[in-house]
């Protein structure tokens, strides 16, 4: 019995060992030419070449070194694991789930009503700015995109590569029609919504009889045609430039945020200048915003039309010969995505006060789409998880300034920041396909509500 | 009319080096059924591999031939772009087969991030411009043809051949053809699938490197993000050809370089990528399989 383990365990030691080895030769290949030399231009100008040597033989052997941990270590014990768990015949699903598990809705949303404040109390007024901007409001950003696209490509089904354009749609409407007309944040919130809706129906029309990867590179194209229209029509977009001085929200039109009006937030209640207070009313105004997104999201699952939209996922086939109106169910999906993307798109603008076509580029609409695989398609809880670690972690690394103590002044993290932001991209697909909420629970269901595993759910097949 | 003609040349040339982009889309939807998001990068490092197999180069040999030097780079670009394109799909896209459809299209997206990205920070952000390597002209008339072109769209022609004649004539070609009609089938009646899905990698990648270093020969400049715009043009290519169809794709390929370049002559060459975009929308409304691409049959 000993000695078969012995055995056994050597030949994983020698299998662990021939795969490092391959590992490294093919880090060695791979890298080479990209790693191991460095093109850069001298002082003439001109294009020249040095050799790295020490690098590539450190990416060499951490390929090595992560494949042999891998192959020796890591895969026996979560396939001892593994078989552990088949053993003792306990499903995952069937688990008692714990207080915080209960609550974990509660707990959050206290968390998030309670956020701004314990941050200006913990890191004073001015401190503040830094987590209830660039964590809170980023993060809250892209909860709402994610849960916007998650009606289109979660719900009904449709793969949608251009969602950025109804963002853009939504915060270029704000910014056009409130420079020119000086029409209110509170009158055109809405106005941005319809119009992107408005949009998302155009776009819905042509593509309608598309199907899958069809539908999704149309909808790229229709992302990039706003995009290329939005730098190119400069008499009215001011092109690359892009619209700044966009005015601020105010609080319901009761006091401004302006600094010189004379009904100005801090001035009326005796607070000190700091612009950490509009930061936290904006933070207020993106999580009602959000919250009102799901709440829309969970009321239609219940309607019709949100069990036509998963019907439409499962089968459309199916749904059509049930005589559900396709045509009709598609267009509501695309234009109350589009909806809750313009309303997220006129809040974008009125916090940064500046919105050019940088900002709207396909990247965008890669990395939202990634949010809503990753936390898992449908459920709204993994999406903001996806968000919080995605765009928080990559946030985070901002931060991370005792890196450079590490790595020598010369190293900014925030260059290695969309590089890690992809590999977790690949990460976390490969090891969870499902996301991270795999489970959904059924809108339909006899008698009991029971938790389906995501494998048995398709999605996204247009 | 020499105007014209001449704006036909500019649009097979960039036609081409978009055709040979679009193979490796078209092939890989075709066989896994997979949008293979991150080879619009492939393509870009094929052209850095290029360009830094070309510094080495002219650094050590001041004199060496341009068809010596154009045939290196081609060669290394070919080696380079396949090895990553292997191990891309070990390691990213194979876990994942049988997984749901938007799983690997995600890792495509991530692959495609990581790339630019790596090489964004690897070889610095600037753009990398290197000394002409054809300089040749010929005049016919008021009509001025570039040895480049000649040159690109001479490869494309000979690399089309050989690639039509692999898919067609040869077994590994008839297992490709298997495995994208059944797969399950091919696997059952002794088609190594993963080798063949492997393989087809590969060809897409080599592809990719020669329009990568043809692009580098033709502009003159790398940069880390040239994968993007060429990257979706020729996956545009692809789709308005009719995906999963090789010669769809050469033709998607060829008429949106003649549009851009035509549009750009006529009207206005900042809404050069509306235009192509626009076609393809227009298109698949009238054509939604594409040009010649086989209508998809339903079974309930």
């Amino acid at each position: 019995m000993s000695q078969a383990s012995v055995s056994e365990n050597t030949g994983v030691m020698g299998k662990a060992v021939k795969e490092a080895l391959f590992a490294g030769a093919m880090a060695f290949g791979l890298f080479l030419l990209y790693v191991g030399i460095e093109t850069y231009q001298n002082i003439n100008n001109q294009l020249v070449w040095r050799t790295r040597w020490g690098l590539l033989a450190t990416f060499v052997v951490i390929a090595a070194v992560s494949r042999f941990a891998v192959v020796a270590f890591i895969k026996p014990h979560l396939d001892r694991r593994k078989l552990a768990k088949a053993k003792s015949g306990v499903l995952e699903i069937s688990e008692e789930k714990g207080f915080f598990h209960k609550h974990f809705l509660k707990i959050a949303l206290v968390a998030l009503l309670v956020y701004p404040i314990a941050s200006v109390m913990l890191a004073g007024t001015q401190g503040s700015l830094k987590y209830v901007d660039n964590f809170g409001i980023q993060i809250l950003i892209y909860v709402m995109l994610a849960w916007g696209l998650n009606i289109v490509v979660g719900l009904a089904g449709l793969l949608d590569l251009g969602y950025v354009a109804f963002y853009a749609v939504g915060a270029y409407s704000y910014a056009l029609l409130s420079e020119h007309f000086g029409l209110s944040f509170w009158l055109l919130l809405p106005l941005a919504g319809i119009l992107a809706a408005f949009w998302g129906i155009i776009l819905g029309f042509p593509v309608l009889r598309l199907r899958g990867d069809y539908l999704a590179i149309v909808t790229l194209a229709f992302g990039e045609i706003i995009r290329l229209v939005l730098i190119n029509w400069t008499d009215v977009t001011k092109g690359t430039f892009g619209i700044s001085g966009i005015p601020k929200a105010s609080f319901f039109g009761i006091w401004s945020f302006d600094v010189g009006a004379p009904n100005n937030f801090t001035k009326a209640w005796g607070l000190s200048m700091s612009s950490a207070y509009y930061k936290i009313f904006l933070f207020y105004l993106i999580l009602a915003l959000c919250m009102l997104t799901a709440y829309v999201t969970i009321k239609l699952r219940r309607m019709p039309i949100g069990r036509a939209w998963e019907a439409l996922r499962e089968d459309e086939i199916a749904c059509r010969s049930l005589g559900i109106n396709t045509v009709t169910t598609k267009l509501t999906a695309f234009a109350i995505g589009a909806m809750f993307g313009g309303f997220a798109g006129a809040f974008f603008a009125t916090r940064q006060g500046f919105v050019s076509p940088e900002s709207f580029v396909f990247l965008e609409s890669a990395v939202i789409l990634a949010i809503v695989v990753l936390g898992g398609m449908g459920s709204l809880t993994g999406i903001a998880i996806a968000a919080v670690v995605m765009v928080g972690g990559t946030e985070l690394l901002r931060e991370m300034e005792f890196l450079k103590h590490v790595f020598g002044p010369d190293f900014t993290p925030e260059l290695y920041r969309m590089l890690l932001f992809g590999l977790a991209m690949i990460i976390v697909m490969v090891f969870k396909p499902r996301g991270f909420v795999g489970s959904r629970e059924p809108t339909a269901f006899l008698k009991q509500r029971k938790a389906v595993s995501g494998s048995f759910t398709k999605e996204g097949h247009g | 009319m020499e105007y014209f003609i001449q704006q036909l040349a500019n649009g097979l040339t960039l036609g081409s080096i978009y055709g040979l982009i679009a193979i490796g889309y078209t092939m890989v939807y075709g066989i896994i059924g997979m949008i293979n998001f991150a080879h619009g990068d492939i393509f870009m490092l094929g052209g850095f591999a290029a360009l830094i197999v070309f510094l080495i180069l002219t650094s050590f040999f001041a004199g060496i031939p341009v068809a010596l030097a154009l045939l290196a780079m081609l060669i290394v670009a070919m080696l380079m772009t396949s090895l990553w394109n292997w191990t891309i799909e070990r390691v990213a896209y194979r876990p994942l087969r049988g997984s749901f459809r938007l799983a690997p299209l995600i890792t495509a997206i991530g692959m495609s991030i990581v790339l630019s990205n790596f090489i964004q920070v690897t070889q610095g952000p600037r753009n990398k411009p290197i000394p002409a390597l054809v300089t040749d002209v010929y005049h016919f008339g008021a009509i001025t043809i570039s040895l480049k072109q000649i040159i690109i769209i001479a490869v494309t022609a000979v690399l089309l051949t050989i690639f039509w004649y692999i898919v067609n004539k040869t077994p590994l070609g008839r297992a490709q053809r298997a495995t994208e009609q059944d797969r399950k089938m091919a696997a059952l009646l002794g088609v190594d699938v993963d080798r063949t899905i492997s393989v087809t990698f590969v060809m897409g990648a080599a592809l990719a490197a020669v329009a990568g270093t043809m692009y580098l020969m033709y502009y003159g400049v790398a940069s880390f993000n040239d994968g993007f715009i060429p990257g979706v043009k020729a996956f545009t290519a692809a789709v308005l050809g009719g995906i999963g169809s090789l010669p769809g794709a050469v033709l998607g390929g060829l008429l949106i370089g003649l549009i851009e370049s035509l549009w750009s002559a006529y009207f206005t060459i900042a809404y050069k990528d509306v235009a192509t975009f626009a076609l393809l929308a227009f298109v698949l409304i009238f054509k939604p399989t594409g040009i010649l691409g086989r209508p998809e049959v339903e079974k309930v």
